[in-house]
């Protein structure tokens, strides 16, 4: 192993003009992300808000950032404006679905977002096996995780919570197993 | 994008269909020896400025890959079901085709993979057959492709590998902490680990610098043209002839043929939908194993009324799919695996089917991290975990960082029921019949499958992992898309029973050659694209020699 490590780095002669070829790109691709989430485009703020409650309990703000503060909805709006604007009606008839579970499950109660948070996790286990949940999740962690210039994802909070880096390199060791004595064969 | 100019009413040399992984090789032999060449590619010319660091649109929007929005394909297990729309295949549809948003193994065939049915036996119900060349007869064009691409690996590092002429022209990539364990575990059984053979620079190399290791190759346009794709290295060398002009957004319908059987040139669709023929003295279809097949199917005329190149029935035929399954192992420390390329460590101890374990079939393991965060919390954690709230945000801060995955890479038997046909009813937005795949396992695809699993996980058990899981999808539609194209034109000495001969020549159409995946007349154990390009310089070596 560190032989071949070794090897490569002696090998790599041109690392230097290659840090900085991709710092340059580094800089370009941080400029592309930095927008700011526009308004909504194809969701009401009524229904945002009720989506919202939602993607909010599936990754949850509970001991830091979670859907809500990454933008996850306004990620789904950008979605549903463009790549995935053929899923309108999915989400039109699947939220239809999850106030009627709501009505049934806390009769009076008035809203999604105005449930508390027990009962919102009451209500998404109600849901969980469903068609509709599933493109909810995908959803939620692709706007939770999926690159910030989509809307979602803001300040790389989901990144951040996962121990993601987006860099244009990288240099070993990457990890733990890979520096210099700890993954020898044993 | 600066090579030379045809009209299509210059009869050229040479008309290549598809500038993926064999046509971009083809076009670069034939224009260096001095063949005027045009090379038509149904998807857009990207280059390295295309490309992003985007998981949505690359792995969410496949942006890379066929879309069945404008070209449907149907799906159906047997002849008695009806097909439905579902995405079954999956191909690279942009010049230098899956070369580009590839992986990158770059394994080599193994001697045994040309004479299986020789060396095993028969296995009843499909058509296992030998290749009718062998090892040998591709050995140099192997080397050649490893050395015109440039591929980074440790030559007679795998054990099992047949006899090389020269070592890899690159070293091989660093090992990961994924490769690194991966070594451990395999060690600890006896097992013999190898460093991953890829297409990709490991240092700077005819012109192009090496791989920064920014971890997104697999589904992904390199931004640095360190991946070896045809579209970085052999393209720009034919374009550079003069003599080949690579013409993007050109969708072809059909091949045309003369009075005597010949073909004459093909019919295409250019970006504005019109119609277009182009003349050429021969043509070379390597638009993959699917799309080719689908081609000749819709390439009928008087003369060839089952399609081109059919006289055998065969066209279409022994459709073979990917197969393999995933197992996952968490760490006890970060491996940080987004970070540096896919794979850096194989084994090939378990590659070469052996009758004693009652079925036929083989793996090759590779250990790589398979996944990018949204598609990881999608569908990487362990089935017992949660699937939303507070505890599965707690999982993902440090399963995302602590996990890694030994792929395993399995055979797939060749069987005549098993095809690429047109869809009888369903047309594409051009108004072609769509393609219609029917697939379904062999009994001994799932057992080899099932079986390979379980040695997968004994490695990352062996390697120290804390957890392990996996799964094998045992239902076709959890195997889709199949990206590994393969077997629907296969080669052979009879023309009764094969479509192309030892050269990839058509055996009913003189000047047609057929050169992809489709050729294929067994699957070894998936990774094609070494293969495919061998058998490209090997097929245009013959044609420059005897043109």
């Amino acid at each position: 192993m560190q032989t071949t490590r070794r090897l490569w780095l002696s090998q790599c002669a041109g690392l230097a003009a290659l840090a900085e070829i991709a710092a340059a790109r580094q800089h370009a691709h941080e400029a592309v992300q930095s927008s700011t989430p526009p308004a909504f485009q194809t969701l009401d703020a009524a229904t945002a808000a009720e989506i919202d409650a939602i993607t909010s309990q599936i990754i949850p703000s509970n001991d830091g950032p979670g859907a809500r503060e990454a933008g996850v909805i306004y990620f789904i709006d950008r979605a549903l404006s463009t790549f995935d604007a053929h899923l309108k009606d999915a989400y039109r008839t699947g939220m239809a679905e999850v106030q009627k579970k709501r009505q049934e499950l806390f009769p009076g109660s008035t809203s999604i977002a105005a449930l508390t948070g027990d009962q919102q996790i009451q209500l998404v286990k109600s849901i969980e096996t469903t068609e509709f949940f599933e493109l909810l999740r995908t959803h939620t962690l692709y706007g939770f995780l999926g690159n910030p210039s989509y809307g979602g994802n803001r300040d790389r909070i989901g990144w951040k919570l996962i121990g993601f880096e987006d860099r244009m390199a990288f240099q070993p060791p990457f990890g733990y197993y890979d520096a210099p004595g700890n993954g020898d064969s044993k | 994008m600066s090579g030379a100019k045809f009209r299509p009413s210059d009869t050229v040399d040479f008309l290549v269909v598809g500038a993926g992984a064999a046509g971009g090789v083809m076009a670069k032999e034939l224009s260096t020896a001095g063949f005027r060449v045009v090379v038509l590619e149904q998807g857009p010319y990207l280059t390295e400025k295309d490309y992003r660091h985007d998981e949505i649109r690359y792995v969410y929007q496949s942006g890379l890959t066929n879309d069945t929005k404008v070209q449907p394909i149907t799906y159906r297990k047997n002849e008695s079901e009806a097909a439905r729309p579902i995405k079954a295949i999956g191909y690279g549809r942009q010049v230098g085709g899956g070369s580009v948003h590839f992986t990158s193994n770059y394994w080599r065939f193994h001697e045994s993979d040309f004479e299986e049915r020789s060396q095993f036996g028969e296995v009843p119900g499909t058509g296992l057959a030998d290749w009718p060349i062998k090892y040998a007869d591709l050995e140099s064009y192997y080397t050649k492709a490893e050395y015109d691409l440039g591929i980074s690996g440790l030559g007679g590092a795998n054990p099992f590998e047949g006899p090389r002429s020269k070592p890899y022209p690159l070293p091989p990539m660093p090992a990961k902490s994924s490769g690194v364990l991966f070594d451990r575990g395999a060690k600890k059984l006896g097992l013999h680990p190898y460093p991953a053979p890829v297409a990709i620079l490991s240092q700077s190399y005819e012109g192009r610098a090496a791989c920064v290791n920014c971890g997104f190759c697999e589904w992904f346009g390199c931004e640095v043209r360190a991946k070896s794709s045809t579209l970085v290295s052999v393209i720009p060398i034919a374009e550079k002839t003069g003599k080949c002009e690579i013409r993007p957004n050109s969708y072809v319908r059909k091949i045309e043929t003369d009075a005597q059987g010949r073909a004459t040139g093909a019919v295409y669709f250019d970006a504005n939908r019109r119609e277009v023929f182009q003349r050429a003295k021969a043509v070379v279809l390597c638009a993959n194993g699917a799309e080719t097949a689908r081609l000749l199917l819709l390439s009928k005329s008087k003369r060839f009324p089952e399609g081109l190149a059919n006289s055998s029935g065969l066209v279409g035929k022994y459709l073979m799919w990917d197969n393999g399954g995933l197992a996952m192992g968490l760490f006890e420390h970060p491996l940080n695996e987004h970070k540096g390329i896919q794979v850096t460590r194989v084994i090939h101890d378990y590659y070469k089917a052996d009758p004693k374990r009652g079925f036929y079939g083989g793996a090759g393991l590779d250990a790589r991290f398979n996944y990018y965060p949204a598609s990881f919390a999608l569908t990487g954690m362990p089935p017992d975990a949660p699937k939303w709230g507070a505890e599965y945000k707690k999982m993902l801060g440090t399963y995302f960082t602590h996990t890694m995955t030994v792929l395993g890479h399995t055979s797939s038997l060749p069987q005549l029921r098993n095809s690429i046909s047109l869809d009888p009813e369903l047309k594409d937005a051009w108004g072609l019949p769509a393609m219609r795949v029917t697939f379904d396992f062999h009994p001994d695809d799932v057992a080899t499958m099932k079986w390979a699993l379980t040695k997968q996980l004994e490695i990352l058990e062996a390697a120290g992992a804390k957890k392990t899981w996996g799964a094998v999808g045992t239902s076709v539609e959890e195997n889709m898309p199949s990206v590994h194209l393969m077997g629907t034109c296969r080669m052979g000495n009879d023309p009764k029973q094969s479509v192309v001969d030892r050269y990839n020549r058509s055996h009913d159409v003189p000047n047609l050659l057929i050169v992809d995946g489709s050729s294929f007349v067994t699957a070894a154990r998936q990774q094609p694209t070494a293969t495919i390009q061998a058998l490209a310089y090997r097929a245009a070596d013959y044609a420059i020699r005897n043109a």
